[in-house]
C-alpha cells in the first residue's frame, strides 16, 4: 500500500535556494542553540524550529533570545526577532553568552571560503581598492569566533570556493590544525558544515580540510569538485542529500517567507 | 604585558580615561532640567563639522531618523560614523555628502535587501573612507569598556583574522591564562542620538523589546541626544524605575517626534516601511536619483510631520503599525527586481 502512494505521489519540484534551506534546517539539532546571521541562515533556523526541532533555541545577535519566528525578518535585529521569545535581551548579552561558551551552532553566509573555512565578507579584489566592497564581518566574525559550531551557507563556483580568500573577515580554522587555539580562540571551536547548492561539506578530523559528505540529488561528485577552486577531499563514500518534502516547501512559501524575499528574489 | 600584534586601522574616538572624566566633570549635569529643544536646535548645538558620531538602534531598527535628516538638512560635513550595523541612516548620511569617512563593522548593505548602490559608489571611487574594520560584537565591547569608563577590554574576538589586521585593537599575552586576548580600545563618540518608546522631559528613557547596545552606548556617548515617540511624566517613571534604561544625566536634548524613526521599525508600534525604502533603493542607483530622493523628502520639507504626510500619511502608518501587528501582509517591492 505505501509503495503505490508512493508511485502515484506527484514528483515534488523545488528551487536550489529551497534545496539549500532545507539542508541546511537539517543540521541543527532539537534542544541546542544557534546564532543565526542575517539572510538565507534565518529561514533554515525557523524550518528547522517549525519542523523536527521545535526546541531549537534561536538567539540574534541585536538581543532577541528563544523567538517564535512568525515569518522571516528582515533584519537580524527587526521585531520579528524576539517575537513570543524568553528575553529581549542586548547585543552585549548575546555575544558575552556566545563568549561564555553557551551557543552550539553559529549559522553565516559568505562570499568566499578556503579550504580550512575562512571567510570573506569584506572586500573582492585588494583591500586598498576593492573591486567590490562587501559589507564587513556584522556580527560574523563574532559567531565564527565564539559558537561551537559553525555552519556557512553560501553559493558554490570558482570565484566563491578559492584557494586563499581576498580577506579573512570570519576565522575558520584559519592556517590548519591547531592554529585557532595559537591565535587565542576558544578551544574546540570552528567550521562545522558548509551548505551549498550543489552539496554538503564538512571538515577533516585530523587536516582541518574541507571535505565532500554528500551530493544534492542530480549533482555529480564531479560538479562539486569542477566547481571548487581548491583541493576538495573526497572520501570513498559520499552519500545523496534527501530532497525537500512537500511539507517544508509548504512551510517555506506560505508560512516563512511568502513575500518571497530570500525564496523568489530576483 | 607583551603585545603580541598591532592592528592597523585608525584609532579614533579613543580617550584618556582621566580627560573624559574631567569633560563629564566640566560639561554634564547632575541635576533634573528640563532637556526638551527642537530637534533643529539639538543639532545645531551639538553636531560639530568632524565630529564621530553613533546612532542608537540597529541597522534599519529603532534609529532616529528624524535626527538624520536634520543633520542632511543642516549640511553638516566631515562627519566621521560607527558604521555599527549602520545600514539606512548611514547610507543617506553618505549619499548626502554629510559622513565622508566610517569605521566599519556592517555597512554598504541593507541585510536582506541587497547592498545600497550610493554608499559602496561613494568607497569605491574613494568619497569614503574605511579608517578600520571591526566586528559587530568589537564595536559593543567598544563602548562597554568607555561604559567603565576604561581605557579598553579584553575579548576573544576578531583573533587571527584581517578584521583583527585592519583594526585599531592589540593583541596581548594574558597575564591569567598566558593566551593571547584581543585588547578593544575604549570608544567614546562625540554625539549619540537615540530613538526611545518614551521619556520624561528630564531624559530619563525607556526602551520595549531589545536593548541593542544603547545601554553602553548611551554611556560611552560624550552628547545624548534622544528622540522619543512619546513624553510622559516623570511620575510614570518613578513609579517604574527598573524600566529606566537611560538616566537624565547622560541626556543632553530631548525631542518628541512619533513614528521617528520611519522608514525604519519601531518594535510594537510599527514596522519598517519597504515600499519607501524600495524607492531609495532604486533611486540610489544614480547620483540623480539621489538628488532627487533629498530634494523631496529632505531639503523641501521643514519638519517630520511634512515628511510623514510626503511618503503615505496617515494611511501608511495605520498599514506599518497593522504590519508590525502581523495583521497585514508585507510588501517587498526591491524583492521582485
Amino acid at each position: 500500500m505505501g509503495r503505490r502512494l508512493n508511485l502515484m505521489e506527484k514528483k515534488v519540484e523545488y528551487t536550489t535556494i529551497e534545496l539549500m534551506a532545507c539542508a541546511a534546517s537539517k543540521v541543527l539539532e532539537d534542544k541546542k542553540s544557534v546564532l543565526v546571521g542575517t539572510g538565507l541562515p534565518i529561514i533554515a533556523a525557523a524550518l528547522a524550529q517549525r519542523t523536527h526541532a521545535p526546541n531549537l533555541f534561536i538567539v540574534f545577535e541585536a538581543g532577541g533570545m528563544g523567538p517564535q519566528i512568525p515569518m522571516v525578518p528582515i533584519s537580524v535585529g527587526d521585531s520579528r526577532t524576539f517575537y513570543r521569545a524568553v528575553m529581549a535581551s542586548s547585543m552585549d548579552y548575546v555575544m558575552s553568552t556566545a563568549q561564555m561558551g553557551h551557543i552550539d551552532y553559529g549559522f553565516l553566509g559568505a562570499a568566499q571560503i578556503d579550504k580550512y573555512g575562512n571567510i570573506n565578507t569584506t572586500a573582492i579584489g585588494s583591500y586598498e581598492k576593492p573591486t567590490v566592497r562587501l559589507p564587513g564581518s556584522g556580527g560574523a566574525n563574532d559567531v565564527g569566533s565564539l559558537c561551537w559550531r559553525t555552519i556557512i551557507l553560501m553559493q558554490q563556483d570558482t570565484r566563491r570556493f578559492v584557494e586563499r580568500v581576498d580577506f579573512i573577515t570570519t576565522p575558520g580554522h584559519l592556517s590548519g590544525p591547531g592554529a585557532r587555539e595559537k591565535a587565542g580562540l576558544p578551544a574546540g571551536t570552528g567550521p562545522y558544515r558548509v551548505i551549498t547548492q550543489l552539496g554538503i561539506m564538512g571538515f577533516d578530523e585530523k587536516t582541518k580540510r574541507m571535505t565532500l559528505l554528500s551530493v544534492h540529488p542530480g549533482i555529480t561528485v564531479d560538479q562539486v569538485k569542477a566547481n571548487t577552486g581548491f583541493e576538495l577531499i573526497v572520501p570513498d563514500k559520499v552519500t545523496v542529500t534527501e530532497p525537500p518534502t512537500k511539507k517544508e516547501l509548504d512551510k517555506l512559501r506560505k508560512e516563512i517567507d511568502p513575500a518571497g524575499m530570500v525564496l523568489r528574489r530576483k | 604585558m607583551d603585545i603580541l600584534e598591532e592592528g592597523k586601522g585608525e584609532l579614533l574616538a579613543w580617550r584618556d580615561p582621566d580627560e573624559h572624566r574631567r569633560w563629564v566633570l566640566e560639561n554634564k549635569s547632575r541635576s533634573l532640567e528640563d532637556k526638551r529643544m527642537s530637534l533643529k536646535e539639538a543639532v545645531a548645538k551639538f553636531v560639530q563639522d568632524g565630529d564621530y558620531i553613533a546612532m542608537g538602534g540597529f541597522g534599519h531598527i529603532r534609529v532616529s531618523m528624524a535626527a538624520i535628516y536634520e543633520i542632511i538638512r543642516q549640511r553638516k560635513r566631515n562627519l566621521v560614523m560607527a558604521g555599527k550595523t549602520a545600514v539606512h541612516d548611514f547610507d543617506v548620511l553618505v549619499a548626502s555628502g554629510c559622513v565622508n569617512k566610517v569605521e566599519v563593522a556592517y555597512c554598504f548593505g541593507h541585510e536582506l535587501r541587497g547592498l545600497s548602490p550610493a554608499s559602496r559608489r561613494a568607497v569605491e571611487n574613494g568619497q569614503l573612507k574605511v579608517a578600520a574594520e571591526i566586528s559587530n560584537a568589537g564595536f559593543q565591547w567598544r563602548f562597554k569598556a568607555a561604559a567603565m569608563g576604561l581605557p579598553f577590554i579584553p575579548t576573544r574576538v576578531m583573533l587571527g583574522t584581517d578584521t583583527f589586521k585592519r583594526s585599531s585593537a592589540k593583541v596581548v599575552k594574558d597575564p591569567f591564562s598566558d593566551k593571547p586576548v584581543c585588547l578593544l580600545p575604549a570608544c567614546y563618540p562625540d554625539v549619540v542620538f537615540m530613538h526611545v518608546h518614551r521619556c520624561d522631559k528630564y531624559g530619563n528613557s525607556q526602551i520595549d523589546g531589545i536593548i541593542i547596545e544603547d545601554f553602553e552606548l548611551a554611556r560611552a556617548a560624550r552628547r545624548l541626544i534622544i528622540t522619543t515617540e512619546e513624553v510622559i511624566d516623570g511620575e510614570r517613571i518613578r513609579k517604574e524605575p527598573w524600566k529606566t534604561v537611560i538616566p537624565f544625566y547622560l541626556v543632553d536634548a530631548v525631542f518628541k517626534v512619533p513614528y521617528g524613526s520611519h522608514p525604519g521599525n519601531m518594535p510594537y508600534l510599527y514596522y519598517s516601511d519597504e515600499e519607501h525604502m524600495a524607492e531609495w533603493l532604486k533611486l540610489s542607483k544614480t547620483d540623480d536619483g539621489v538628488k532627487q530622493y533629498f530634494e523631496k523628502y529632505v531639503y523641501s520639507v521643514e519638519t517630520f510631520e511634512e515628511y510623514l504626510n510626503l511618503v503615505g500619511g496617515e494611511k501608511k502608518l495605520r498599514y506599518l503599525k497593522r504590519l508590525e501587528e502581523l495583521k497585514a501582509p508585507l510588501k517587498a517591492p526591491w524583492a521582485e527586481g
